[in-house]
């Protein structure tokens, strides 16, 4: 059984479109979101229109929670005043741009899904599953940790996004950590593409004890981010946002990277 | 001790009331590698480092290795390396390279005594393993005028040249500063200290700020604690717990195992021998804490920081 898995949308609604048809052409049986729908891209509707249209279940991030309870800030958890003074900027624009009925819908969405499929227990979260708006980068983050992790909160495959990074890695016992990537905006890596997550379930050979397989796939999105940037600066979004989308290059929200990741852009 | 005392002390302890904070989760795990010893002597240092200060001494592999096995079943996140001056201990390169097996090492410097082989070695090491390794490089501010008087003369030199060391050994060190200024010149400090560090080679300057600490070698400088600077329990409510690190690390020292770095001089902070025992509640009563509690996390990378 496969499943796809896609992580923050920022209002990038053509990269959600793209990957929704995307997941069809690969005979996924089943889309869940992991939230944080606003922010960045523009006309925040669009997302949120889609999402419910295609009935993808979805988990609740710091963003949505932030915009469904009429807060003031996204809750991203920036530490610097210039990144903070960016998330700020499209917080603002996606508040006001966000109509009522997709408020209340937000303000419902649980802040994590579970399920089973094979006897597999899947845990959805936005930042982590013990906190919304928790940072799990690769290279900051222990396997034992994970493990922890998947034992306290009995699962075998947590799926997170949050960072804008994808990444996974293998626990104790065949179990599973995947930070699916995000939709919204490039990974920092000089490309226009966007990420999502395809989980490959199968039962396992030797019956209901045995742990089930998992595989676990990365899928690269083109979509039109020519047209993305225009309309970002028809609803004139920060020109760094608009960068970000044509170059592939993060240019705000880089003092929460670690140095690995941090390395690997050009800012 | 009355409170007045601890006050001009600067590390004192209110006797009443104070809150305590139970270890949710061991996320981080700090290692006191060369304790209390220091080629400086800083003047705002909170636990009074220095080349004479052995109060707490230096770490050896095996009983920092002794307590990364043991760190695995608490499932620590992240591993921190400080002093005193980590690369004074004559093991600490060894110590590093075998923390990166386990998870993302942090290790907190002056900068001054870094050397060629030992940056080449633990870039290599870096490059072999999924963690990052950070470099903090304390340095007071954007120039030796503001930087010497407190850390000691040329140090802001010699800590430069270990920045730059740094950036040529593919790192990207964080330049972490003690707010010794007037906060109203925050902004003007931060981007003429970004501009130095672009000037030095460093396209990707990274800063993060501290705010003072009032015990320790500070208390003469400045001045410690008043009898008010305390966390009371009113205090406590609605208050998100995880921004105290009390509440997810703790500290490995020589003498034990201690409930943060900022307090090692103080008598309670050492919590038993072992991890397991020092897995219990923690009273508030210090005035670090009241500045713990103002400023969240103030230990740890912004790539790690609580926010709520």
């Amino acid at each position: 059984m496969r499943i796809a898995f896609f992580g923050g949308v920022y209002n990038n609604y053509l990269a959600l479109q793209a990957a929704i048809e995307d997941a069809r052409r690969r005979d996924t049986q089943g889309m869940y979101c992991l939230g944080d729908l606003g922010a960045f891209g523009p006309y925040p509707d669009r997302v949120c229109e889609m999402i419910r249209e295609h009935e993808i279940d979805c988990v609740q991030g710091n963003y949505d929670h932030s915009i469904g309870n009429d807060l003031q800030d996204c809750q991203c958890g920036y530490t610097d005043p210039r990144d903070n003074y960016f998330a700020q900027i499209s917080y603002e624009y996606t508040y006001e741009n966000t109509n009522d009925d997709h408020k209340r819908w937000m303000r419902k969405l649980d802040k994590e899904i579970r399920f089973e499929r094979y006897g597999a227990r899947f845990l959805l979260c936005h930042g982590s599953p013990r906190k919304t708006n928790e940072f799990l980068w690769e290279s900051t983050t222990s396997t034992h940790f994970l493990n922890k992790l998947a034992e306290d909160f009995q699962a075998d495959l947590i799926l997170g996004t949050h960072t804008g990074v994808h990444w996974h890695r293998e626990l104790q016992g065949g179990r599973r950590f995947v930070n699916v990537g995000v939709l919204g905006r490039p990974e920092n890596d000089g490309r226009s593409n966007v990420w999502y997550a395809i989980v490959d379930v199968k039962e396992a050979i030797g019956g209901a004890a045995a742990t089930p397989l998992f595989q676990v796939e990365f899928v690269p999105v083109q979509y039109d981010y020519q047209r993305l940037a225009g309309e970002m600066r028809a609803e004139k979004l920060p020109e760094e946002f608009v960068q970000t989308t044509l170059t592939g290059w993060w240019t705000t929200c880089l003092e929460v990277l670690p140095a690995k990741e941090r390395r690997r852009g050009k800012y | 001790m009355t409170i007045e005392d601890a006050a001009t002390e600067g590390g004192g302890e209110a006797t009443v009331n104070s809150p305590v904070v139970e270890l949710a989760a061991l996320d981080e795990l700090w290692f006191q590698v060369s304790g209390t010893l220091c080629n400086l002597e800083c003047t705002h240092c909170f636990i009074s480092c220095s080349p004479h200060n052995d109060s707490y001494g230096y770490l050896s592999l095996e009983q920092v290795e002794e307590q990364l096995v043991e760190s695995v079943r608490w499932g620590v996140k992240e591993y921190y390396f400080t002093g005193g001056e980590p690369f004074l201990n004559r093991e600490i390169v060894s110590i590093l390279c075998r923390a990166l097996d386990f998870g993302p090492v942090t290790v907190l410097t002056n900068g001054t005594v870094l050397k060629r082989e030992w940056l080449q070695q633990l870039q290599q090491k870096e490059r072999a393993v999924d963690y990052s390794l950070e470099f903090r490089v304390s340095i007071d501010g954007p120039t030796s005028e503001m930087n010497d008087p407190v850390r000691g003369p040329r140090t802001f030199e010699r800590a430069m040249q270990g920045v730059a060391l740094l950036v040529e050994y593919g790192f990207l060190p964080i330049i972490t500063m003690t707010r010794i200024w007037d906060e109203s010149r925050e902004e003007e400090i931060l981007s003429s200290f970004q501009q130095l560090l672009r000037d030095h080679g460093c396209d990707r300057p990274r800063i993060k700020i501290l705010p003072r600490l009032k015990i320790g070698a500070e208390v003469c400088r400045t001045e410690g604690y008043g009898e008010y600077d305390r966390v009371t329990p009113e205090m406590m409510k609605d208050f998100d717990v995880s921004q105290l690190i009390c509440s997810h690390s703790r500290v490995v020292t020589d003498r034990g195992v201690a409930v943060c770095p900022i307090l090692l001089d103080s008598p309670d902070s050492l919590m038993g021998d072992s991890i397991e025992q020092s897995n219990r509640a923690f009273s508030l009563k210090h005035g670090a804490c009241y500045t713990c509690y103002q400023y969240g996390s103030i230990c740890t990378n912004p790539s790690s920081k609580r926010v709520e």
